[in-house]
């Protein structure tokens, strides 16, 4: 049954009245060659039962392996109770709503929302959330670039050990605008960005120097020295930093003398699964000085005639329904439900929560780190600071040995090879507060038997998983 | 009636210049802009040093109604910009001819496309 509020007689007689004969006749100006002929790749519809089976046979393929993949994702505890509150039929919607005023519980979350992300960056200010993380990493740079008065390129330092996703979202967006990013190389031995190299660049116009905390190896950098080497060649900061982890560490408003100018990052980690891939949410925060400048929605507190406490929506200005071409930014819009789950997850946790589960992720990681490097042929690669992420050189073909895992239902982390060459046969991996003592020995002892085995024989053909693709993987 | 001096000169986009008989020339909205727009909160000015093109936009005036562009009335160099007004937008709606100014520029052209009070007067009335 379709969900089409109108029949054909109301579309008729609304045409009639506005004295058009189709539907199509009011797609006339969009010339013919721009127009979609069809769309021959996509499937023909499926009823109701057609797509609950199909969804429920793919979430049956995914399976519930044993994941120690990060890699920019992470698994963590989501209580219960987070997500009965936001499946709540007056939480339930991707957006915050068009009349937004008119939503004051909706208004109410997302500044408790601001409030929180803006206390755990410490940052002034934070708008109401972006689409993921790669995507508010793009805008912060958009925003960097409309912020640094002082700069006049339109440049921006960018190290390779933000993660290689992000590098490529954010080229993307910015390429045409006529942004370029300069990539800086990381230090071989501890894993950390190069502070040689980036001396190189002093003095040179950049609008802005990103700092990732920790960085994609899970390493962390040297983000004091990094915040007032670039303040001091005029360059804003931008903090592209991991949730849980500002449980532990120093958040980017208080790095260096001056402090990051912006943060942003993934949100997933709070209160978000990890449902192939997302729906996520980006988050950003900033400077007072710099708010006019930030992307996206930003709910503030006010008083209603009465003098009672309300929430309305505040310096639109900056959005595109008011400044069209010249908004900040023309994505707006926000994760409104995932928002909510962290807000929710937030609150539950409360800090000394959320602490316990950096606490317990980072003596997770440390766990794991100590009992794989126990075994020949396996070896930490940087000599630099752990948060919950590390990267392992092993001794064994790594595609192969992850596949080989694969098949024993545990996914054994992350390739490094192919986005860096030089890291070959290194794996990124990574344990959150979920991994018990025993999934941690699960893994080595697999680890060590695959690797030990494949060390005097070929590899076993028959040891792969049953659906090899849905791991990620290419059949040979 | 808004109020305009007849020393100024104008253009049609509602800015205002006066010649500071120093080879300065100072920038502003008019009276009438101001009134248009209603209260200032937010106004952003351009960068000492920048050259402005005639017609170029340079700032923005954000009001609780709207935000606009200004534009440079004529070509020129950004020598001041009025911090005051960044610190307190309401200086523009109080006194749009004084203390409300935005930027003063410095070797100027174009002068000659601006419009006298008179001008400016028909051409709001249009």
């Amino acid at each position: 049954m379709p969900f089409i509020p109108h029949t054909e007689e109301d579309v008729r007689a609304m045409l009639a009245a506005i004295g058009v004969d189709s539907i199509d006749d009011l797609f006339d100006e969009i010339p013919a060659e721009l127009r979609a002929s069809g769309l021959p790749t996509i499937p023909e519809g499926l009823g109701e039962m057609g797509v609950g089976r199909l969804m429920q046979q793919r979430a049956a393929d995914d399976g519930q392996p044993l994941c120690f993949i990060g890699a920019g994702a992470y698994e963590h505890h989501i209580p219960a109770v987070v997500w009965e509150i936001v499946t709540r039929g007056e939480f339930y919607s991707a957006y915050t709503p068009y009349q937004a005023e008119a939503s004051q519980g909706t208004l109410q979350l997302v500044y408790e929302f601001q409030t929180m992300i803006a206390g755990l960056t410490g940052m002034d200010v934070a708008n109401a959330s972006l689409y993921d993380g790669a995507s508010a990493l793009s805008e912060a740079v958009l925003m960097a670039i409309r912020a640094n008065r002082k700069s006049k390129s339109k440049r921006i330092l960018m190290p390779v050990t933000v993660h290689p996703d992000y590098r490529r979202v954010v080229d993307a967006i910015v390429r045409n605008q006529g942004i370029t990013l300069e990539f800086v190389p990381y230090d071989a031995a501890t894993g950390m960005t190069e502070m040689a190299a980036l001396e190189k660049y002093a003095g040179e116009d950049f609008a802005a120097l990103v700092v990732p905390q920790p960085n994609f190896f899970g390493v962390l950098e040297e983000v004091d020295v990094m915040t007032d080497w670039a303040h001091a060649n005029n360059m804003l900061v931008i903090g592209l930093v991991n949730p849980t982890a500002m449980a532990l560490l120093t958040p980017p408003g208080e790095w260096g003398e001056a402090g990051a100018d912006i943060a942003c990052g993934e949100g997933q980690p709070l209160g978000s699964p990890l449902a192939s891939g997302g729906p996520y949410f980006g988050f950003m925060g900033c400077k007072q000085e710099h708010v006019r400048q930030m992307p996206g929605r930003i709910v503030g507190a006010t008083v209603d005639l009465d003098g009672k406490r309300g929430f309305a929506l505040t310096l639109q200005a900056r959005e595109q329904h008011i400044r069209r071409s010249k908004a900040t930014s023309n994505i707006c819009t926000n994760q409104g439900l995932l928002a909510a789950a962290a807000t929710v997850y937030m609150a539950l946790m409360g800090p000394e929560g959320l602490r316990n589960v950096a606490t317990a992720s980072h003596a997770n990681t440390r766990k794991m780190i100590e009992r794989l490097t126990d075994a020949e042929g396996v070896a930490q690669v940087f000599s630099g600071h752990t948060f919950h992420e590390v990267v392992l050189r092993v001794n064994a073909d790594a595609d192969s040995l992850l596949r080989a895992l694969a098949a024993q239902d545990i996914l054994g982390g992350y390739h490094l090879g192919e986005e860096y060459p030089e890291l070959q046969n290194c794996l990124l991996l990574c344990a959150t507060e979920t991994k018990s003592d025993e999934d941690i020995e699960r893994l080595a002892q697999n680890m060590a038997r695959i690797i030990g085995r494949n060390s005097e024989r070929p590899v076993c053909n028959k040891l792969k998983p049953k659906n090899p693709a849905q791991y990620g993987f290419n059949e040979e | 009636m808004s109020n305009l001096p007849q020393e100024l000169k104008y253009s049609k986009s509602h800015e205002w210049v006066r010649d500071e008989g120093d080879g300065t020339y100072t920038v502003g909205i008019t009276d009438h802009a101001q009134g248009l727009l209603g209260d200032m909160v937010f106004i952003e000015l351009p960068e000492i040093d920048r050259e402005l093109g005639a017609e170029e936009e340079c700032a923005v005036v954000e009001s609780v109604k709207a935000a606009s562009d200004v534009y440079a009335p004529v070509a020129g160099t950004v020598v001041e910009r009025n911090s005051a007004v960044e610190e307190s937008p309401e200086l523009v709606n109080q006194d749009p001819y004084g203390d409300g100014w935005l930027f003063r520029l410095k070797d100027v052209s174009g002068l000659e496309d601006l419009l006298d009070a008179d001008g400016y007067a028909a051409s709001i009335e249009e």
